[in-house]
Order: structure tokens, then sequence, then C-alpha cells
């Protein structure tokens, strides 16, 4: 038996659920992750990802001194460097001083436009704070984005519009008191395995009757009541369709529309055209159905909506999410427990780096850019000249690598992201990130997008930090190093203090402050001016965590949101159109694509492709209907083709009913054959999320020696 | 509503619906356990938790059995400590304990012996090392059906691993006793996580007990190509 050194207690690295682990140290080593039974959201219980995939703390990979690339790099001929022979070994001070010179030499040259960061939602709040502080204070600039604009962009900017505020309404532990729940376009056991596992708590012990809209037939299929599967992109017409059928049938909450909600008459009119017979032309999904959902969504006591990326990632994605506020507004499902709207954040911090401002129209707390009372405040804060930060709203995410040329981005700073993986259409992207004249990365392991920089500098992974991860309901929860920073690493909160001190002395600016001792200084000074996390001290958070808006220093933290009423006053509802997904098949590309993830697997797979994670599943699949396989003569494990208009992957096939005829499935997790490759750019006009979930492709047969790895092939019973 | 009982000729009081388990450890008593766990089912297999009941003939589970008005219980009676200390040294005789502290300590405490049944059967099996995440050692398994219930509605709904054979053979497995990659499972170690005596670890743990180093474990697994240059 192992007797821990120490058994240290931090939060899960990976998805937005907000685990709690404890980390069981022998020698500096993890050996074993446990959770405790009475940890407040989940309970003891853990995924595969959350107990075993933390092992890339360890991979002889990991990148832990300063890296300079050996070969100069120039615009428009940058290249990739994977291998270690390429680069040359440097000090901290070298590798810090050549950032700060290098970011410095183009911010006074070509100015503020020029500069760009992706902030992290892997990171703490404490990181992400000071990279936007760096980024506006220093360079005032708003180019501050991370991947929430990949991922819930056109939620939030819905849920803005609709209702004032972006994150969950509720707690997803709510669902146990859900008498009626959709789930829709969120594959929760693979991605949220907890809260799916409180899912279907709910329906088996706890009599709640579950909708699934999806085009998947997901695992959750199995425990729910109802099975609407909807061709992608056409969830405005479904929900719009349920909406008309709750309005005819006299299922409106009229206490709850009169009171709380404006602009139904508007809204009552561009919903004629919304009828379930016109929503089954459409989606496939029979109108009778809708019917049926509708009724029970509107008629239950408690009723829920939990979405994920199904809902955003479409070129119409704030439309989609609109649709599903509707149903909340017409029936009064939001405002109390066991009700809501409740996007599910993706990463373990996708919130709290939303939350503090890396974002490029806000700053922390959601506080609007180019509003200057907003930027007063944080001008204090930061020791900046009245005046002094910039109004102008940032770039985001998609558009700071489509802005990099000669007179837009020049430099960017990539704190742990990795768009070379997580931008759609990767060989547009692939060309961008040639055209930048200078690339620093911040991250643990050399990935697809790190490989472009020019420095490398090596952070510390969860395990070797200390700060806050902000869950999907909105719990601030602690992070704790277990063992020191391996190597030279260090946390990515001091390489951004010693580098920011670097830049103002250039710059020769009074300083901003950046003489933290302890990342709780940090989350200090940010929560003096951020309303919302204003109560939140780590002490408070010592054992448990707190649910925010925490005001105050003895509130209790808001488990349920709008009980009163919406930040914006009344609820708004904004008339919609169908407006289909950009590229649809047709007979040259008859099949249409849409993306996703695996439980094994995170995102761009620098961690989990990294882990034992790998062994479990190593390779990329394409999932296709086997009425489909058969037409093209496509057996199980068959190697094939996938194309789109943009590029193409060779990959082996998985023939299965999980997907619906008509629609294939790639996880986007697999550098060798990128389902990002072949998917469309194409992005939703007011959130500038991409859309992942359709494009139109082509499967054709393809040989053994025309896969990536022929000697690799997962093997997997529940797949 | 509140019961009034006797328990170890104290008065105490319990809400009802209460075990006499959660009776007894609200009022400060000690009953041992070893296959009750405060997230499963529990099933009152291993009986180490029996309580004499005044008026009924047999030694009671007090992890299943109710409270109730007027019931006299007797926690440590001499019956209770023989049939306890019995059902260790049973233990020992047919399974591998050595990852089972508290069990170890409670055979200590109860004076058991390791060697009370030199003649019995031990269970043996071999390891199985089928999955890059955990072991399952069923040598170390007491069949407390922990890990089948967090797999199955107590936890999970996965269903991946149940009972094979019947009386002694029993033995948690899989379906046709397929490799756990072959099976529904996830990979949660949801069974892990409550496994009492260590028959179920985590793959990294297991190895650095057979005396791997951090850096041999570390480096394990990632010879595979990763990258294929185009």
């Amino acid at each position: 038996m192992i007797r821990p050194d120490r058994i240290v207690t931090t939060t899960c690295p990976y998805c937005g659920v907000g685990c709690t682990l404890q980390l069981h140290v022998k020698d500096d080593f993890i050996f074993k992750v446990t959770s405790p039974f009475d940890s407040p959201v989940n309970h003891g219980n853990l995924c595969v990802k959350g107990r075993f995939g933390y092992d890339y703390v360890y991979h002889p990979k990991r990148i832990t001194t300063p890296l300079v690339r050996k070969m100069p790099q120039k615009a428009g001929e940058r290249t990739q460097a994977f291998d270690l022979s390429e680069w040359r070994e440097v000090t901290w001070d070298e590798a810090l001083d050549t950032v700060a010179d290098n970011l410095v030499r183009i911010y006074q040259q070509d100015g503020s436009d020029a500069m760009a960061v992706y902030c992290c939602a892997k990171a703490t709040n404490e990181d992400n704070y000071l990279l936007q502080k760096m980024y506006r204070a220093l360079f005032r600039t708003n180019n501050v984005d991370h991947c929430t604009r990949l991922c819930h962009a056109g939620s939030v900017v819905a849920l803005q519009q609709a209702v004032g505020s972006s994150a969950m309404s509720n707690t997803a532990s709510q669902v146990l008191l859900n008498d009626v729940f959709i789930v829709t376009g969120s594959n929760t056991s693979e991605n949220h395995p907890i809260i799916a596992l409180q899912m279907k708590e709910a329906v088996e012990k706890h009599g709640a009757k579950m909708i699934v809209v999806d085009p998947r037939r997901i695992d959750l299929v199995d425990f729910a009541e109802l099975w609407l599967p909807l061709k992608p992109g056409t969830n405005v017409p479904v929900f719009s369709a349920m909406a008309q059928v709750i309005v005819k049938e006299n299922l409106v909450n009229w206490g709850f529309v009169n009171a709380r909600t404006e602009g139904f008459t508007e809204f009552l009119e561009s919903l004629e055209k919304f009828t379930p017979e016109f929503a089954e032309q459409v989606s496939g999904v029979p109108a009778e159905d809708i019917r049926q959902a509708a009724r029970m969504y509107a008629t239950a006591g408690n009723a829920a909506i939990y979405w994920g990326m199904g809902i955003s990632q479409l070129s119409h994605g704030t439309a989609s999410a609109l649709a599903l506020i509707h149903l909340a507004f017409l029936t009064g499902h939001v405002g109390r427990d066991g009700t809501g709207l409740n996007p599910l954040r993706g990463q373990n911090n996708v919130q709290g780096a939303s939350d503090m401002g890396a974002m490029p129209f806000h700053y922390p707390g959601y506080m609007r850019v180019d509003n200057p009372e907003n930027r007063a405040k944080w001008e204090r804060a930061w020791n900046i000249e009245e005046g002094g930060l910039s109004l102008k709203l940032g770039l985001t995410t998609t558009e700071i690598l489509s802005h990099a040329h000669e007179g837009g981005i020049r430099a960017l700073y990539i704190m742990g992201e990795n768009p070379m993986m997580s931008e759609p259409n990767l060989n547009v992207t692939r060309h961008h990130m040639q055209q930048l004249e200078f690339l620093v990365a911040q991250d643990i392991f050399i990935n697809e997008s790190g490989a472009f920089a020019d420095v490398f500098l090596p952070a510390t992974p969860f395990a070797e930090k200390d700060g806050t991860f902000s869950n999907t309901d909105r719990r601030v929860q602690r992070v704790r190093a277990a063992h020191p920073p391996r190597g030279g690493s260090r946390p990515d909160w001091q390489i951004l203090c010693d580098l920011a001190l670097r830049i103002e002395a250039r710059l020769g600016h009074p300083t901003a402050k950046w003489d933290y001792t302890h990342p709780e200084q940090i989350l200090r000074e940010m929560a003096d001016v951020n309303p919302d996390y204003a109560g939140i001290t780590y002490e408070r958070i010592d054992q448990v965590g707190l649910i925010y808006p925490v005001p105050t220093l003895d509130h209790p933290g808001t488990p349920t949101l709008f009980t009163e009423s919406f930040p914006r006053g009344r609820g708004k509802f904004v008339p919609l159109d169908y407006v289909p997904v950009k590229e649809e098949p047709d007979d040259e590309y008859p099949f249409i694509l849409t993306t996703g993830r695996l439980l094994e697997h995170w995102h761009g797979g620098t961690m989990t492709r990294h882990s034992a994670l790998n062994e479990a599943y190593p390779e990329a699949r394409v999932e296709i209907h086997p009425a489909d396989a058969e037409i093209h003569g496509i057996r199980n494990g068959d190697p094939v083709k996938v194309q789109s208009r943009r590029g193409e992957v060779v990959l082996r096939a998985t023939v299965t009913e999980k997907t619906t005829v008509g629609v294939v499935f790639i996880p986007w997790h697999f550098q060798e054959a990128a389902a990002n490759l072949l998917t469309n750019d194409a992005l939703d006009p007011q959130a500038k999320i991409p859309e992942f979930k359709a494009c139109a492709v082509q499967v054709f047969p393809a040989r053994l020696e025309d896969l990536p790895n022929p000697d690799v092939q997962v093997s997997r019973g529940r797949y | 509503m509140t019961s009034k009982l006797l328990m170890d000729d104290k008065e105490i009081s319990v809400e009802q619906g209460q075990t006499l388990l959660e009776a007894a450890r609200e009022n400060g008593m000690d009953i041992p356990t070893i296959c009750f766990h405060e997230a499963t089912t529990s099933n009152a297999l291993c009986r180490i938790c029996v309580v004499e009941v005044e008026g009924m003939r047999l030694l009671q589970p007090a992890c299943i059995v109710q409270a109730a008005d007027g019931m006299k219980v007797q926690t440590k009676s001499e019956r209770v400590v023989r049939a306890r200390r019995t059902i260790l040294e049973m233990l020992a005789a047919t399974m591998d304990l050595s990852d089972a502290p508290e069990i170890l300590t409670l055979m200590d405490e109860y004076g058991a012996r390791v060697d009370r049944f030199p003649e019995a059967e031990r269970r043996e099996s071999a390891l199985k090392d089928d999955n890059p995440m955990y072991v399952r050692d069923y040598s170390k398994c007491l069949l407390c059906w922990r890990c089948v219930q967090v797999c199955a509605d107590d936890a999970q709904y996965t269903f991946a691993i149940n009972f094979s054979g019947r009386g002694y053979e029993t033995q948690i497995g899989t379906f046709f006793d397929r490799a756990i990659p072959e099976t529904t499972c996830v990979l949660c170690g949801q069974c892990v996580g409550v496994c009492p005596t260590g028959a179920l670890k985590p793959k990294r743990e297991y190895l650095l007990e057979q005396g791997m180093s951090p850096q041999e474990i570390s480096v394990m697994n990632t010879g595979r190509k990763r990258r294929k240059q185009k």
C-alpha cells in the first residue's frame, strides 16, 4: 500500500462541472485521485478524465524550460516546429526580455490595433484577469478573447439580449427538482458526465421526464421520454413550433408574460410561420412529437432547459438560443428553483475567464468597454491616467486571426489555447498564423499552435498552481498546488507579472501594479471592482466554494437567478426567422457533417493525447448510419476519406445508429484527422461563433495505408 | 416522528426511518462496518455490523434494520463480539486483506486470529490488467457489492459489472468475462472509489507499489507515434 505524503483538495481541470478532486501525492507524484463523497457538485463521483486523466502533468514531452526558435520567423513564412532540435533552451530572463522587446517594438510601431491576446478557459480566474489587464492597461487594446467565442458565444449574446445576463440561471444539481427537462445540443454523458448522472437520477429516482432534442442518438436517449432527432441547424423551427403550440393551445403562463416580459405582440406575429408541420418539413421531426414536447414542457410544474453547443455553434447560434429562451418566457419556467435557462459551459473555467473580462467587449464583471463610466472604474483600479483605456470594442477570437495581416494584427499572445485545432477551416487558420509577425505561446506542451511561436513560455498545469475556477453553475472554487512546478516551469500568474513589469519598464508607464505575492491578492483586486465577486475571499471558499453573485462578505451566494426580475428589467422576446445553415448538402457533398467531443478526450487534445486517456481512445472515427454506410459500401472499421469544400481527412468509420441518416459525426480532438479541416468558417453575425455543427461533406472508401496510423485501432464495447 | 429505544442500556431517540447504524452513530456509539458506504445502497452483506435486538432470534444487521419504538439493542454483547470476530477470521482465512488497513485494525480490536481456519480454501484469482486506468485483483475482493452498485443505479447507470458464478465461486465480473474495454464500461472509476479492500486500484498506484518509479511510469505508453509528417 502506498501512503500519500499529502492529499491535496482541488478542482478538476477538465469540464465546467467543477468536480472536487483529492490528489494523493507521493514524492511529488500524483498516484491516485479520489473525490470526497460530500463534495458539493459531484458527491464523490468522477469521470474517466477527472479520476485518471491527470498524467499529462508528467508526460516526457512536457516543456519545462523557456524556448526560443533557432530559425528567426518572418511574417508570411512562419513555420511549425514540433521538434526540440528546432528550439534553443534559454533562461527566463532571456525569454521574457525577448517577448517584452518584440511586443513593445510592434506596439510602438503599429499601435494598439496590432496587438491581440487569447486568454485561456483552462487557466485560473487570476491568470485570466492578469492577462486581460496586461493587454488593456499596457497595450491599450480590447483585442482580448478566448475560446468562449467558439463554444457558447451564441448563447451568451442571446441571453445578454433577452435577459441581460449570460450564465446558467440555476445550478445543475437542481435537475433533481425538475418535473420535465429538455436537453438539447448537449451530449451530456460525454461532455458533462457528472451532470448526466444527475439527469439520469432525476428520471430514474425522482420521476422527471426528459426530452432529448439532438440529431444524434446520444446515451441520454435511453433515459428519455421523447427524442426529437432534428436535422442539424433546425433548432429555430423546432423550438419556435413548440412556442406556437404553447400559444395556440393556450398553455401560456400569462401572469409571467404580462409581468416579466416585453415584445410579446411582435413575437406572436413572427411565430405564425412556425407551424409544427413546417418544422417537420425542415427538421424531419414529426409534428406530433413537437406538439407533445411542447405540452409536456408547458404543463410541467417545474421545467428547465439544458443546452450545449448544438444550439450555439451555428451561423444562427444566437437565434437558436433565443428560441429556447422564448419557451421559458412563455411558460414562466425561469426564476424559480428547479427551472431555468441553463447553457452547460464547456471548459472548467470558461465561465470564470468570461467573468474576468477575457472578452473583447467587456471588462471583468461584464462591464462594457465602450462605457466611459466602466472605463473610469478600471483606470482607477489599474493606476491609469484618465481616458487612457480604450473605448473601442476589440476583435473576437475568430476575427483576431482573420485580421492577421499587414496593417492588422501583428503580434499574438496565446495562453493555453490551440486555435490550430479549435478554429473552423484549419487550412485558412494555418495561413493566418503564418502571417503573424510575432507569436508567443504560454503552455505546457508544444501543440499545433505553439509550434508556430517565436518564444515558448513553459507554464504549469492545474496541479502546480493556486487560484480559483468558476464552474458552469457559477460556483467559485479553489485550485491548489499538489507539488512544485516541474523543471523550470512557472505558474501563469507569475510569468504574466514578471513580463508585465518588463513591458512597463520599456514603455515608461507608471505601474499598473504587478507585485502580487499570492493569487488571492489578484482575486481581491478584481473583486473590489466587480460586484458579483465582491463577497468572495479565499477564506470563504476554502471548503465548498460560493455561487456568485456574492455582493457582500456575509452574502451566502445565489444559486437561482432572476427570482424577482431580469438584469435588463423585463425579459425580451425577439422575433425570429428560419435561416438555414450556410452550407446545405447537395449532390456533390450529400452528407451533413456535425462535430463534437468524446468522453475520453478534451478539445484540441493538448492534455488528453498526452495521457493514458489516449490509450483508451487512440484514433479519430467518423460515425455513419448503417443505411448510408451500405449505400457507400462501408463496413464498420473501414478506412474512409471525408471531404468538404475546404479539406479532407482519412479515418476509420464507425457504422452506428448513434447518428441519423444523412448525418456523419467526427470528434475534433485528433490532429491527424482534424475535423476542423472540414468545417465551415461561416460566422453568426452577432456572436461571431463559427458553424461547427453543420457543413456539407462527401464520404469515400479509402485504403488502409492512407490512414495516418493504420496500426492503431480503438476497440471499445460502448461505441 | 421520533421513537425512543434503548441502545446499550442508554435511552436514545431517533427519527422515523433511521437505521440502527445511523441511530448509533448519531449518538456517538461505534458499530463497525465493512460493506456499508454512505454513498451506496446497504445490503447487509458482510454482517460485521450485527447487533443483538431483544426478542429477535437472529443477530440483526444494523445498516439496514430500522430503529423502532421500544427496541432494546446491544451493540457489543458477547454474542455480537463473537460473531464479528468469526466473520473477520473467515475473511482473513479466505482473502488477501493486505490492502484493507481498516479491517486489519478491526481484527486487532476483536482479537481475531488469522489462523483460526487453516483448512479454508482461499479465494484466489489472477490479477486482471486489461485497461489503461485500473487493475482488478479479486483475491482481495470480499464481495461487498459497492462496485456493482455504483456502476448501476447508485451512481453511474452503466451496468458494466455484476456477479458471476454462484456460492463460493461467486466473483465480480463483466458479462461473458469480457475485458473491460469491450464492455459498456466508461472507465469512470466510481468502482475504484468505493472499493474497501484495494481489489480495484488505479493503474499508476499499482505500478508504484510494484516498485516502478514515477519517472518510469510517466514514460509508459508514450512511444506511440503521434504525428505523421505530411
